[in-house]
């Protein structure tokens, strides 16, 4: 809790140049490339942007977990942050959100910004006896019938009465998204929002969500370590793993030989695989190497090698 | 004569089981049990104090379950020792001391049970007008919060991601809360004075669909508890406080058998 109250001193202004004066303190520093500025040189915030940050350090117990990241995530546009296990992801989006304080760096949003959040643990506190309607009414002020309409939208219609502690992990998920979207956010945070769900809920998710930000126009960032059906929702994907690896539009990501390090040709190759069969608006004729049902083995196109 | 004692001690009662219902619900939903045993406990050293300078023992109790509280929520944000142990080490800390300074002040003979179990047929006329006084603060205050501080204690992170500020929400939550502990302190006594906070709500818990419901419900049985302990105590001549505890004792039992007959639910 004294994070936040700290971590506002930072979204003031007050940490603003504190990186700035000191780019070369860590030996470190040089050792990752930086695929946005390519120097350690600070990058002044985009104005436009719904919520970003520049340079942001930080070790926990003696382990680096950020190390001089750089994020902006714009209006309407999806950014998915992928990454392996351990590479900061949630740590970055804690920081955004203003729950945890980076060590160095600064982060700013838009002022009046609305965020919706969906969190990626949730455990249910049984001790509170809460029914699904009222946990979203806790999100905002909000009438009856927009609360049943929301909860709607997401396929969570019937759910109203129950109690919160009676839902299963999917139905959780939708709930979450629905106390999220009442809100009328123009950023939607999802941290790892399919943890529990099956893999036709994941696409459904996604769809969803696409479907959503196309309909209302609000900023989307997505955490996950799970790419394969993000990926045809994403504007832009960063590759993170502690430092920014590399990013850009989903097809450059998965050709960059960062993105091929980190998760390895499999996954690259996996991936192509999965799209070629499962998304109809690429033609990946044109891929240089375009891989065969042959060189893999079976269902490989559905897993992760880095997933847990 | 006999009739003012019971009325006193009925009125205190019932206007603690009101005041405590709201704040009890919301330690049960906090697991801050142990919390407000530690704070309970460092009353002790309030009483001790006030007996050693003279003070108003209400008010050094007061002080000191505030200053308490405070305290706690800052030893909670370092992360060597776990909170639930350090909440144990400092409740018996406070007990130790303030028994050992109690002694110091009055003696080894000074009777101790009216302040750790208290006596709530010794209440006067002036602690009914400062049991409603603060009582309706207290009320005011978590109304005030209630709401903030239900999103928070559901999910403290979304309720921080969302924009509400946590920080001041919490501080106001355990002033009020060592408030309230301090009345319940002039009423049923150190030790037992949590056990008015946590019954109620944890026999309300069962029978209950909303928030404010388990409120409702942590009220009642707060209040028949206080009718029914007294007339056993009236009857038996058994010791106020403890007998009315002993009934949420019993209540919560008949609250939990559906539940634990049923399996878990």
């Amino acid at each position: 809790m004294e994070t936040h109250s700290a971590h506002k001193a930072v979204l003031q202004g007050a940490a603003e140049s504190e990186t700035t004066r000191r780019p070369h303190d860590s030996h470190e520093h040089g050792r990752h490339h930086h695929a946005h500025d390519g120097a350690a040189l600070p990058v002044a915030h985009d104005a436009d942007a719904l919520i970003g940050a520049r340079s942001l350090w930080l070790t926990r117990a003696g382990r680096a977990i950020l190390q001089g990241v750089d994020i902006d995530i714009g209006a309407g546009e999806i950014v998915t942050v992928i990454g392996p296990n351990g590479a900061g992801k949630t740590t970055l989006v804690r920081v955004l959100l203003g729950l945890e304080a980076p060590d160095k760096g600064t982060t700013r949003r838009k002022p009046g910004l609305v965020i919706g959040y969906v969190p990626q643990r949730f455990d249910i506190d049984r001790a509170i006896p809460l029914t699904v309607a009222r946990f979203v009414h806790l999100g905002r002020r909000a009438e009856d019938e927009e609360i049943v309409k929301a909860l709607t939208e997401v396929g969570a219609g019937p759910l109203g009465d129950r109690q919160l502690s009676e839902l299963s992990g999917g139905e959780l998920q939708r709930v979450l998204l629905a106390r999220a979207l009442i809100r009328s956010p123009d950023l939607l945070v999802l941290d790892e929002p399919v943890r529990g769900v099956d893999y036709t809920g994941e696409a459904e998710l996604y769809n969803l969500i696409g479907r959503l930000r196309s309909e209302r126009g609000f900023g989307v960032l997505l955490v996950s370590h799970d790419l394969h059906v993000v990926m045809a929702q994403s504007d832009r994907v960063i590759c993170l793993n502690r430092h920014v690896c590399c990013s850009g539009v989903p097809q450059s990501v998965l050709q960059h030989p960062e993105y091929a390090r980190l998760f390895g040709p499999q996954a690259a190759r996996a991936f192509a695989l999965y799209q070629h069969r499962h998304d109809h608006r690429h033609d990946l004729a044109g891929d240089p190497h375009p891989p065969t049902a042959a060189d893999l083995p079976p269902r490989q196109d559905l897993t992760w090698p880095t997933s847990s | 004569m006999a009739d003012l004692f019971l009325m006193r001690a009925l009125m205190a009662g019932l206007a603690l089981s009101v005041i405590a219902a709201p704040l009890g619900c919301l330690v049960v939903w906090r697991r801050m049990a142990y919390y407000g045993e530690a704070v309970a406990q460092a009353g002790l050293i309030g009483i001790a104090g006030g007996l050693a300078l003279s003070l108003d023992l209400t008010a050094s109790v007061l002080v000191v379950t505030l200053m308490a509280s405070t305290l706690l929520v800052l030893l909670g944000r370092q992360q060597v020792v776990p909170l639930d142990s350090l909440l144990g080490l400092i409740a018996h800390a406070a007990l130790a001391v303030g028994v050992i300074a109690a002694s110091l002040v009055r003696g080894p003979q000074l009777d101790l049970t009216a302040f750790l179990f208290g006596d709530i047929f010794a209440v006067s006329g002036s602690d009914l007008v400062w049991i409603f006084v603060a009582g309706v603060l207290a009320l005011v205050a978590v109304i005030w919060i209630w709401r903030p501080l239900l999103a928070l204690s559901v999910h403290e992170d979304l309720a921080a991601a969302e924009g509400i500020g946590i920080d001041r929400i919490k501080l106001v939550f355990v002033l009020v809360l060592a408030l309230v502990v301090a009345i319940a302190i002039k009423i049923v006594g150190v030790l037992l004075a949590v056990a008015f906070l946590i019954m109620p709500a944890a026999a309300a818990r069962p029978l209950s669909e909303t928030p404010e419901q388990m409120v409702l419900f942590a009220a009642i049985f707060g209040a028949l508890a206080v009718v029914l302990g007294l007339f056993l105590s009236v009857s038996l001549d058994t010791p106020g406080g403890p007998s009315i505890v002993l009934m949420l004792a019993l209540f919560f039992a008949a609250a939990m058998f559906p539940t634990v007959v049923r399996g878990r639910s």
